[in-house]
């Protein structure tokens, strides 16, 4: 039993302002799907691995997500945390075809 | 080649911290074991007091959490006891018939808390305060029993019994001595010391030897020797630690109080070395955090077979962590023939101070109620100063920059993060930083509890030396520029900016993007600075500004709506009871600030709560006016001398919405009584007969500071008038996330006092300000009215769980 990925339709490109997340549940995932400066999307798990702060409310800055409970810095590329601290968060990856985002699971 | 094997016994904070030195020299040569008997990752014991004080959680204390074992390849048996060490074979055997060979072998078995040895003290409710399970026992008999006794105290008694009172709970506290802290205080300062705990609500019962616990099964009291019994449903021995050397001694290793080490903490038996509270070194065992890291580093370097400096003791130095009680201790206390002290006593501020002097020279203090000097005597105690030193640095009252000079490269500065002056040194070094937020970033020191800063400061003074500027210690706004917030605001105007991104670019950012802190700021400096043009970026703003609700841990968000002067009636009570029962409301919570919260909404709910609730937003959330706090004044109150209510409304009406720096709240008492407290208020107006005073730069919160009476005027319209100007002077000179009482004290009284006292200026600043407030929308009615900001930043995506085959 293989998996095949799919790829879900989450939202229109310009529905979403830049430097802003979206959240986006998707069975027992919940993502945080992020429009970024430069135009990329950029989607991880929505919960950062310090006290599970809802990420996708942080305040973005370039490639990095600053966690609105206690301002870890996450970035949204790898899932990495940021130093002082130390963590990682899931990765999922996004397609853009015709205006459309989609999360590939 | 094969990696060596080392293993580590005793997963704590001693321990760890050498592995830690040792991964930071050779991160590849050896291959770790590490075996705890708790059933934990290492964490901070000297957080435990904190914890059960509610000041911090267990889960914030974790210093090396499971991963960090993971990520560095240490195999760790955590909840694993070693029963026994065959040092010749060089084999440990643990209690999970468990066998694993070692190279090098590290003893850090910590200490054990030393429970009473007399009758009864195997009742249930009778705990040690060592580890979490004993603070997790605490806490749950708390929610359940009324009284506690702890017997001893010393520095730890005390500081459960504060944590016990935190929880609720009555506490007696019962010691030996005829004075508390004993080992690191003099008569004096524990009298005082008592004064102070007694007046926060702990009881005494001081020389007193406890002889029994009384009870059935569970706890019920105590009886001390001359017969005299308390009552009691718990009770914590704190009555000291000894070193843990139980495993040592049955395996040989030569073990006196505890396990002998030589100067480089090695043991008697080759291949074997001890750090930590179950060390002794030179006939001193401590069990302070200090003095077993500087012990780690010097054991770290030897494992690693690197040169190093002998590890030649430490000098024992003390703080109380109880909130609100500034105590200090280092070094000797007592006076002898030959040592002898200065003393300085002030009965009415509460302070005490006392410096010991050994042959002309510092050999200890002991401080209380004031401790800034700490640092700065802990210091010249350890470098054996001369007592001319003292009396020429302490007068001054500012530690000089000499003083780090003298540190060794081993000597801990940051005693939370563990940050020795060598690393921060070295990090200045290779990273070439120059602020301190620079070396907080690299090195985590003073980024817990802040206190070494100053010392921090002067390292980097020292180590920069000709290439330190002063003007590098100016605050920048973040480190993503060196630019202090003055630069930044004077260039926003004389090159006429407009948006963040540009200010980023034209002044040369670090960052292409600007960070947390930057970013917020920047948006509030340029809409202060062109309130009419500047559109207000809402991806710059902290999430409960951008959605205009106050974020909860869970994710869901709490709303206030505004109830001006704190007045509502039974139509907008009618209306919150409805939204309540329709979005489910968790909580319904009346606010300190005379209003209603509501919690647990859902985000994509917000909208439709406040379309509902047909109310302007309360802006619990906003740095901007919060509320207007008021007492019910002349129309009802028997002292009432003027209408509060009416001029707290009106101050609301005026001045709602507007950004400020930070938060600002206010209040209007009709009396001096002051019944709203207008005293602890960024800005707070107390009516006298006939007139009304102002008072200005108050905070209840973490900057706790009394308001300064500004003026007495005679009409509301006069509040009104430097109310304004008063707003708008904070607006357009303090710092972002400055509150008016650190803003007060910074700019100086004096200084606001003038300005707003000079007529001109006055209406100057209120023309601004009404500039400002002219083109304010109310946020949520905008919302509502608007799909777009609706899609973009409320609605969530939902996606039914995917066939995955």
């Amino acid at each position: 039993m293989g998996k095949t990925l799919q790829k879900i339709k989450v939202s229109k490109v310009n529905e979403m302002p830049k430097n802003l997340g979206k959240t986006v549940t998707i069975g027992s995932h919940e993502i945080a799907l992020f429009h970024l400066a430069n135009g990329e999307f950029r989607a991880i798990e929505n919960r950062c691995p310090h006290k599970g702060g809802v990420l996708v409310e942080g305040i973005v800055s370039g490639d990095h997500v600053f966690c609105p409970m206690h301002d870890w810095k996450i970035s949204v590329k790898n899932g990495e945390v940021q130093k002082p601290d130390n963590g990682c968060v899931k990765t999922f990856n996004v397609e853009i075809e015709d205006g459309n985002v989609y999360i590939v699971l | 080649m094969a990696k060596q094997k080392l293993a580590l016994i005793g997963n704590g904070m001693a321990g760890v911290r050498c592995i830690e030195e040792i991964l930071k020299i050779q991160p590849d040569r050896f291959e770790v074991t590490v075996f705890g008997s708790e059933p934990h990752p290492n964490y901070d014991r000297i957080q435990l007091s904190n914890v059960l004080q509610g000041a911090t959680t267990i889960d914030d204390i974790t210093i090396n959490d499971w991963n960090w074992y993971k990520e560095n390849n240490i195999t760790l048996f955590s909840g694993e006891t070693v029963t026994n060490i065959d040092t010749v074979k060089q084999i440990i055997y643990s209690d999970t018939n468990r066998e694993v060979e070692y190279d090098q072998l590290i003893l850090a078995t910590g200490s054990i808390p030393f429970i009473l040895p007399i009758k009864g003290a195997d009742k249930k409710g009778v705990t040690a305060f060592r580890n979490i399970e004993d603070c997790e026992k605490m806490i749950e008999y708390s929610k359940n029993n009324k009284k506690a006794a702890v017997i001893g105290g010393g520095l730890l008694g005390l500081e459960a019994a504060r944590g016990l009172l935190n929880l609720g709970m009555q506490v007696d506290v019962i010691h030996l001595s005829e004075y508390l802290m004993d080992r690191q205080l003099d008569p004096t300062a524990g009298k005082m010391l008592q004064r102070e705990l007694e007046s926060q609500g702990m009881n005494f019962y001081l020389g007193k030897q406890t002889q029994e616990v009384l009870g059935e099964i569970d706890v019920k009291g105590l009886r001390f020797s001359d017969g005299e019994e308390i009552s009691a449903d718990l009770v914590v021995m704190a009555v000291g630690i000894k070193p843990n050397v139980q495993l040592a001694k049955n395996c040989g290793i030569p073990v006196n109080r505890g396990i002998i080490v030589d100067d480089y903490m090695e043991t008697g038996i080759p291949n074997i070395y001890s750090v930590g509270e179950c060390a002794e070194h030179r006939e001193m065992v401590y069990g302070l955090v200090a003095p077993l890291y500087e012990q780690g580093k010097v054991l770290a370097k030897r494992i690693c077979g690197q040169e190093s400096k002998a590890y030649e003791g430490s000098v024992l130095s003390t703080k109380l962590k109880v909130s609100g009680v500034d105590v200090f201790s280092a070094g000797e206390i007592f006076e002898d023939e030959k040592a002898k002290s200065i003393k300085e006593f002030n009965e009415w501020n509460g302070t005490y101070k006392k410096v010991m002097i050994r042959n002309g020279k510092i050999s200890g203090a002991v401080l209380f109620g004031d401790t800034k000097e700490s640092n700065n005597l802990l210091s010249m105690i350890n470098k054996n100063a001369d007592v001319s030193e003292y009396l020429k640095v302490g007068t001054s009252g500012e530690p000089s920059v000499s003083l780090v000079t003298s540190m060794s490269h081993e000597e801990i500065v940051c005693g939370c993060n563990g940050v020795t002056k060598g690393d921060i040194v070295t990090a200045i070094e290779s990273k070439g930083l120059t602020s301190i937020e620079e070396v907080k970033g690299c090195t985590s020191a003073s980024r817990s509890c802040g206190g070494c800063k100053p010392l921090v400061g002067d390292i980097l003074e020292l180590t920069l030396g000709a290439d330190f500027s002063k003007s590098n210690q100016k605050e920048s706004i973040c480190t993503c520029t060196t630019l202090s917030r003055d630069e930044v605001v004077a260039e926003i105007r004389e090159k006429n900016l407009t948006h963040t991104r540009e200010v980023m670019n034209v002044l040369g950012w670090n960052t292409s993007d600007g960070c947390s802190k930057c970013k917020p700021a920047l948006n509030y400096y340029l809409g202060m600075i062109h309130p009419v043009e500047y559109e207000d970026e809402k991806e710059s703003r902290y999430v409960n500004e951008r959605l205009h609700a106050n974020i909860q841990k869970d994710g869901t968000f709490s709303v206030v709506p505004r109830m001006y002067g704190g007045v509502t009636n039974p139509e907008q009570l009618r209306k919150i009871a409805n939204v309540a029962d329709k979005y489910n409301v968790k909580l319904l919570k009346v606010t300190g600030g005379q209003r209603i919260d509501m919690f647990g909404v859902e985000k994509e709910d917000l909208p439709g709560v406040w379309a509902d609730l047909d109310m302007p937003s309360g802006y619990a959330y906003g740095k901007t006016l919060r509320t207007v706090k008021t007492c019910v004044g002349e129309n009802f109150c028997r002292f009432g001398t003027q209408d509060s209510i009416g001029l707290g409304i009106a101050l609301e009406k005026k001045f709602e919405r507007v950004g400020t720096p930070h938060k600002v709240k206010m209040a209007v008492s009709a009396c001096p009584r002051n019944c709203a407290e207008s005293g602890i208020k960024d800005l707070g107006v107390v009516g006298v007969d006939g007139a009304w005073e102002i008072y200005i730069g108050g905070n209840g919160g973490t900057h706790l500071r009394a308001a300064e009476l500004l003026c007495k005027v005679k009409t509301s319209d006069e509040v009104i008038e430097i109310t304004g100007a008063y707003i708008q002077h904070y607006r357009e000179t303090a710092n972002y996330l400055e509150r008016t009482s650190v803003w007060v004290e910074r700019v100086g009284f004096d200084t606001i006092k003038t300005i707003i006292g000079d007529k001109q200026k006055r209406n100057e600043l209120n023309q601004r300000l009404d500039e400002a407030l002219s083109v304010l929308q109310e946020p949520w009615k905008e919302i509502i009215e608007s799909n777009a900001i609706q899609t973009g930043l409320f609605q969530k995506v939902k996606i039914p769980a995917i066939s995955n085959k």
